[in-house]
Formats: C-alpha cells, sequence, structure tokens
C-alpha cells in the first residue's frame, strides 16, 4: 500500500512571539504545503500562566504547518520534545493512511470512522510506519536574549530527543540551526548527522541576540532540507560555493 | 501543558451517574467514580449488568486504539494474567458532538505495593520482586516489553497477595522504540542506556520500582548516576540483601528476566537458610511465603533456564 519514505520535520523551540520579517505562520504553511511538519515547542517562564496571550503564535505555527504545538515549563522540555515529535510523525503517517482510505471507501471515510476491529488493524500498519520509517528533524532554536538561562536544558532535550528516534527500527538525520543568525536570519549550529551527543561542546558557545525573525527562520530552514539533494547534483560543478551557503 | 488541560475538559464531560452507550456494541454503562487519569486518558469504575468493570476514556482516539491492540495481543498470551482482561471496545459521541473513543477492562482491586509492603513487612518485598520476575518472563517470552513499568501501574491483589499490571498501555514489541516511559524509571534519562525495547530496559524499571518504595518522593540525577543508584539502593534498609542482583540488573548484566530471577532466588534461599539457623530452630519447615514462591519458582526457572540455553 504504502512504500518506505522518509518523514521530514521542523522543530521550533522558542518562547516568545516573532518580531521581524513575515507571519511565521504562513512560512510554516508554505513549508507543509512542501511536504515538511512544522512542530512548536513554546516554553513557559516559571511565573507564566499556562495560557499567555504571546505564545497563541506557538499554535498558529504548527496547524499551518501541519504539525504539533506545546506550551511547556522548561523542567517538563525532555519529554515533550520527544512527545511531540512522535506524535506528529503518527499524525503525518495516519494523513497518508486516511487519504489511501478515502480512495478505496470514499470521501467522507476516515480512520476514526471505521469499526473498532478495523481500526485496530490500521493502527498496526501506521504504528509499524512509525517505527521503520526514515525521519529527518531539523531543531530551529531561538537564542534571542530571553532564551539564555534555557539554553542547557535545550541541549539536554535534544540528546534525550536522539536517544529517543534512535531507539527506532528507521534510520534518523538531525541538524540543528539557531535564529538569529550573526549576520544571517539562522546559522548552523550541527549539520545533517544522525546523532545528536556530539552538541554539548557547541551549545555552551552560542551567544544569544535580540530580535526574534521566526517567519524568516522558517523560510530558510525549509530550504536546508532540499539542499543535500541539490548539493549531490551539483556536487561536481559548484561544492564550495554550496559549502560556503 | 496543553495535556493537562484535556484532562479537565474530560473530567466535566464524563461525570459519575452518568449513562454511556457505545456507538457500535451499543451496551451501556453507567459511570460510577473516577479513578485515575494518565497521559491518554481518564479511567472510570462502571457498572455493566450489574457487575464493577473499568472504563478508560479518551478522544485520543488513535492511541487509545494502540493500547487496545496491546491488551488484545496480552489477551493471546495463553493462560496468562498479564494485565487486565479486555472486554469491550467502543465509541461514544459526548451531548456536545465531541467524538471519543472508550474500553472497558476487568476492575482490579487491590492496594498499592508500598502501602501493602509498609503495612505487611519487608519480606513481602522479595515475593513481589520474583512474581514480578515471573510476569515478565512471560512477557518477554512473547515478545514484549513492558516499557512505563513504574509503582502506580502496579496493584496488589488480595487472597492471595499477587501483584498485577493495571495499566499495560507502554508495552512494546521487543526491538523498538519504547512506545511510553516514565523519567524516573527510565535508564534513557539516567544515561544508562537506549530507549529499545529489550528485557534489560524493563529489569532497569524493575529496580527503580523497589527504589521507589523507600524514596517515595524519588530523587533528582546529579551528575554521576550510576554511583548514585548504587548508593540510594545501599542506603534502603530493606532493599539491602538484594543489592548485588539489583546492581546488576541497573547497569544492563541481565539479557533475560530468567537471568536475574535466577539469581534473586539464590539470594532468597540464603536468607531463608540464615533465618531457619538463627531464627526458630524448632520449626524449620515453618512454611513461609518465601519458601512457596521459591520451590515452584525455582523449578520454572531452572526449566526456562535450560530451554533457552538450549536455543543458544
Amino acid at each position: 500500500m504504502l512504500k518506505k519514505g522518509t518523514l521530514k520535520q521542523i522543530l521550533l523551540i522558542t518562547d516568545g512571539c516573532s518580531n521581524k520579517g513575515e507571519d511565521p505562520a504562513a512560512t510554516a504553511s508554505l513549508a507543509n504545503q512542501q511536504g515538511i511538519t512544522v512542530n512548536v515547542i513554546g516554553i513557559l517562564e516559571d511565573d507564566q500562566s499556562e495560557q499567555p496571550e504571546g505564545l497563541k503564535e506557538v499554535e498558529d505555527i504548527a496547524l499551518s504547518g501541519g504539525g504539533v504545538s506545546q506550551l511547556v515549563y522548561k523542567q517538563a522540555l525532555s519529554q515533550t520534545v520527544q512527545t511531540v515529535t512522535k506524535q506528529a510523525m503518527t499524525q503525518t503517517l495516519q494523513g497518508f493512511v486516511n487519504k489511501e482510505l478515502q480512495q478505496i471507501l470514499g470521501q467522507d471515510q476516515s480512520l476514526e470512522d471505521l469499526e473498532p476491529e478495523k481500526r485496530g488493524e490500521v493502527m498496526e500498519v501506521v504504528e509499524d510506519m512509525g517505527e521503520t520509517c526514515d525521519l529527518e528533524v531539523l531543531v530551529l532554536v531561538d537564542t534571542s536574549a530571553s532564551m539564555h538561562d534555557k539554553l542547557p536544558t535545550v541541549k539536554e532535550a535534544l540528546i534525550d530527543l536522539s536517544i529517543s528516534l534512535n531507539s527506532r527500527i528507521g534510520r534518523n538525520r538531525f541538524c540543528i540551526f539557531n535564529f538569529p543568525g550573526k549576520r544571517k536570519d539562522i546559522q548552523k549550529v550541527l549539520d545533517w548527522s544522525p546523532a545528536l551527543d556530539s552538541i554539548s561542546s557547541i551549545f555552551p558557545k552560542l551567544t544569544s541576540g535580540g530580535i526574534t525573525p521566526t517567519g524568516p527562520a522558517i523560510r530558510e530552514a525549509m530550504y536546508q532540507f532540499g539542499k543535500k539533494t541539490l548539493l549531490r547534483s551539483l556536487r561536481d560543478e559548484d561544492e564550495s560555493g554550496m559549502e560556503e551557503a | 501543558m496543553k495535556m493537562n488541560q484535556e484532562w479537565k475538559k474530560h473530567s466535566t464531560v464524563v461525570r459519575p451517574g452518568m449513562y454511556i452507550q457505545g456507538k457500535w456494541h451499543k451496551k451501556v454503562y453507567v459511570i460510577k467514580q473516577k479513578l485515575g487519569a494518565g497521559a491518554i486518558g481518564s479511567v472510570y469504575l462502571c457498572e455493566a449488568n450489574g457487575k464493577p468493570a473499568a472504563l478508560k476514556i479518551s478522544d485520543k482516539r488513535s492511541s487509545m486504539t494502540v493500547e487496545v491492540n496491546v491488551l488484545k495481543s496480552l489477551g493471546r498470551v495463553q493462560g496468562s494474567r498479564l494485565g487486565p482482561s479486555l472486554l469491550d471496545v467502543d465509541d461514544w459521541t459526548a451531548p456536545s458532538g465531541e467524538k471519543y473513543s472508550f474500553y472497558v477492562m476487568e476492575y482490579l482491586q487491590g492496594e498499592p505495593m508500598s502501602a501493602y509492603i509498609r503495612q505487611h513487612g519487608k519480606e513481602w518485598i522479595g515475593v513481589f520482586m520474583l512474581q514480578l520476575l515471573e510476569d515478565l518472563e512471560q512477557l518477554h517470552q512473547h515478545g514484549w516489553v513492558f516499557g512505563d513499568l513504574k509503582i502506580d501501574n502496579l496493584l496488589i491483589v488480595l487472597s492471595p497477595p499477587r501483584v498485577r499490571w493495571v495499566d499495560v498501555g507502554g508495552t512494546t514489541q521487543v526491538g523498538r522504540a519504547i512506545k511510553e516511559y516514565t523519567e524516573f524509571y527510565d535508564r534513557g534519562y539516567w544515561g544508562m542506556g537506549t530507549r529499545k525495547a529489550e528485557p534489560s530496559y524493563d529489569l532497569f524499571a524493575f529496580v527503580m520500582v523497589f527504589l521507589t518504595i523507600y524514596y517515595p518522593n524519588r530523587f533528582n540525577k546529579d551528575t554521576q548516576p550510576e554511583k548514585m543508584l548504587f548508593r540510594k539502593i545501599d542506603e534502603a534498609k530493606g532493599l539491602r540483601p538484594y543489592r548485588l542482583v539489583l546492581r546488576k540488573a541497573l547497569i544492563g548484566k541481565y539479557v533475560t528476566s530468567s537471568q536475574m530471577k535466577k539469581e534473586l532466588l539464590q539470594v532468597i534461599h540464603n536468607i531463608q537458610k540464615q533465618h531457619t539457623v538463627t531464627g526458630n530452630q524448632a520449626q524449620p519447615t515453618r512454611q513461609d511465603p518465601f519458601l512457596l514462591e521459591a520451590a515452584g519458582i525455582s523449578f520454572l526457572a531452572a526449566s526456562y533456564y535450560l530451554i533457552s540455553l538450549l536455543f543458544q
């Protein structure tokens, strides 16, 4: 029915609203149309209520990006990062399955309209796919000034995510960008790699800037997925140029 | 967290006294009281045809389906009481129009393990350890790993006292990524292993279950987790006899639960010997819960062990 494929996700970790460039929900929507899911985790201050006005954006970005969002206090970040990632994988795969089901059973049929026994069988297929599919996660970390004291926790959570995902059968690739970059909207922290245990040494060096260009950051992040294949095809002609970019 | 808000929503939608009728199988359940809430849904005590049962309900419908699949697979493990038995699976539409999935299972009545041990003495620790290992052994042999093994998921049912699993939602096929876990019990969190579903994952959580009895408020990890956990075992008086076995389980020395059970039995035999030497000389054959358990289990352990040797 479905062949094994690669799921692509952007995981945005932020603590506030964007204040520069285009609407991040719009760029997230563009990313989603290109087969990339955008998940957002909003970190709350310890004294913040569970539903602050400023973090409404977090939900909007994930909704447009076809992903999952969650507001969380720093302490629960590790578990949240991995739940959100896995939930989004299941959601995407279920989306594929639903499309297939509609072709077989008609427009109005979805997985949840099946009787419980059949639904169980279909969910087993979804689970199998989630376990075996390949996954690419681009982590986009907000390093604006207010995030400074949260970065050690973010680092821990990302290492933890890599432990979880690398316990799957399918392969994983991660890369990390932070925004705002020194001169550009985003800046590479770690290039595509199968695990994140190497980030301990890089993370403490991240500097924090003032503004939060979330929209432009998602736009730039989106291009990082295509880049590998582009790189491969252009390798002979212009390798150094691509590396630079 | 968003999750918590969804719980609040549940508890207002389903209330004691309500009737819930399934969309597919048309069975009617009367909600009696709330038993608890977890990451996926809330569990209620309900009544069906005058008999008590436990009903779990959630709007996370695909997660519920996954749990039902696990309960069904465990039900296929012959003659076992791994997890509560599944009675019904159905959907329900709330008066507000929101759609929920629910399943109904056997209602297990019992006491939390910590309370039981506190009341009846630390000699029960060894008994429950063996019972738990026996169940884990069965589960592992059928290709599953419990995953979210924690004290909240265990219940002591009475006459005779027996450990039972109440929530098997985290049960994962061997070789896959653990589906659900709780940080304190998770070896990945302690930096002491992967989250791959293998018997040793459960055996790590097993040790944490018994540590929780002595540290009910738990504790946070420091910079040397392994040393810290070893120290915590040494400092828990009731765990001292088992400390070497528990240590080995923590660092993943046991590839199967049978190996661990075999060594634990040895420890328990030694304790019994000391008891009979230093204790009541006149009644050396007095029937301790240990001896009964130990005799039967050691025979099983020996045969499983031999079988496992044959297949290596």
